[in-house]
């Protein structure tokens, strides 16, 4: 549903100052949304001052060091520190971002670390991504074929591989899900981006024998159709991939078969 | 309360099936309002200043009623289809919505009728 506001309770107010320890020399400042559904508080926007001499280079190296040396309360989910596993997806600097990827000295000014937009907040800054996770199961992300396997693998010529360059990338962070307008307005219904990119995954591998099946399914004005190539996805995506060109490419499929 | 799963959430009705075809009548006005338009506007150019007798004249003359239709017709099924997607994305109260999408509908007939009427009417009354 479309909202201009955030609800009255969801608005966060002036949260805690913890300046720098003393002697630092080379100060950022970190605004970390918080929200903690146990003290029954609107969220809050807390101040951290972080000194960068004694920090790693990235955003997700400025959490954990106020995760440890700060406030151990602060709430976040993160695991490989390399891009690879989508954990630590945030809105960071106002972008959609995975923080272990992106650099401190990038931002100017101080930092502001929020959660993925428009997603209930479980705790600070981990969202409540089980309806996306639902999307992605309702494509059924595997390979559909009736055929068997002759030998002991599918085989795939090597042009029919280089189909899935730009989407077999997708680590499912939801960065491009989350920025996404028609997303927010209708989460429910429509299918979002990176839940297209990976069902266009699956069509476009020459493997795969449902292709027919799976477009039946997309075939839909919410489901598919909600996307109006506003590009956020692509915009925001931190593998540098392109959802919005996926989805296009699902259209030309629907439209190459009627 | 609720009970039902994500995936029943996500799954809900299950698909239409239909959305390929409001998309591609969208788009298939938008290609032929690209040339329409341009005819439009230049014709409306040329009658700045006529008086009936002379727009009777231009729309007597073969092709401009038919283009102007063709127009008429383009123009106001493209508006209603965008208009739809419009109301879809942001309405989401189900009875205002079908409301808003049903009066669109009418309205967009009843302007269109309206309008092609108004040029048969100057085509054929002499």
């Amino acid at each position: 549903m479309v909202e201009f506001m955030l609800p009255a309770n969801s608005r966060p107010t002036k949260g805690k100052s913890h300046p720098a320890a003393p002697g630092a020399t080379r100060i950022k400042k970190f605004h970390v949304y918080r929200y903690d559904p146990d003290l029954g508080e609107k969220p809050r926007i807390d101040t951290f001052g972080v000194d960068l001499d004694s920090c790693g280079p990235m955003v997700l190296d400025a959490l954990i060091k106020i995760k440890n040396e700060i406030d151990s309360t602060l709430t976040f989910r993160r695991s490989c520190r390399e891009g690879v596993c989508g954990s630590c997806a945030f809105n960071v600097d106002g972008t959609n971002t995975l923080a272990c990827t992106k650099a401190i000295d990038d931002i100017k000014g101080e930092v502001k670390v929020y959660p993925l937009p428009h997603m209930p907040v479980i705790k600070d800054l981990v969202p409540d991504l089980s309806i996306p996770y639902a999307q992605y199961q309702s494509i059924k992300p595997w390979l559909q074929a009736d055929t068997p396997a002759h030998e002991r693998e599918r085989l795939q010529a090597p042009e029919e591989r280089a189909m899935l360059d730009g989407l077999w990338e997708c680590i499912l962070c939801f960065c491009c899900q989350t920025s996404c307008p028609s997303y927010w307005w209708n989460g429910d219904r429509y299918l979002g981006p990176a839940v297209l990119l990976q069902s266009y995954r699956w069509i476009a591998d020459s493997r795969d024998e449902a292709a027919g099946e799976r477009l039946d399914e997309l075939d839909d004005p919410f489901r598919l159709y909600r996307c109006h190539t506003i590009m956020n996805c692509t915009n925001t995506c931190p593998k540098g991939l392109n959802p919005g060109q996926a989805i296009g490419k699902i259209k030309e499929d629907l439209f190459k078969r009627r | 309360m609720q009970h039902r799963s994500a995936l029943d959430k996500v799954r809900h009705l299950g698909s239409t099936h239909s959305g390929a075809e409001h998309w591609w009548s969208e788009r298939l006005t938008a290609i032929a309002l690209v040339p329409l338009s341009l005819w439009f506007v230049y014709s409306a150019i040329g009658l700045t200043g006529a008086d009936l007798a002379e727009f009777k004249a231009w729309i007597g003359l073969y092709g401009n009623p038919v283009l102007l239709i063709l127009f008429i017709f383009c123009m106001f099924h493209h508006g209603h289809l965008g208009v739809q997607v419009v109301i879809e994305d942001y309405v989401h109260n189900e009875q205002v919505k079908f409301l808003a999408i049903i009066s669109t509908k009418f309205v967009a007939v009843l302007f269109g009728t309206a309008s092609a009427f108004a040029v048969l009417q100057l085509t054929f009354r002499i």
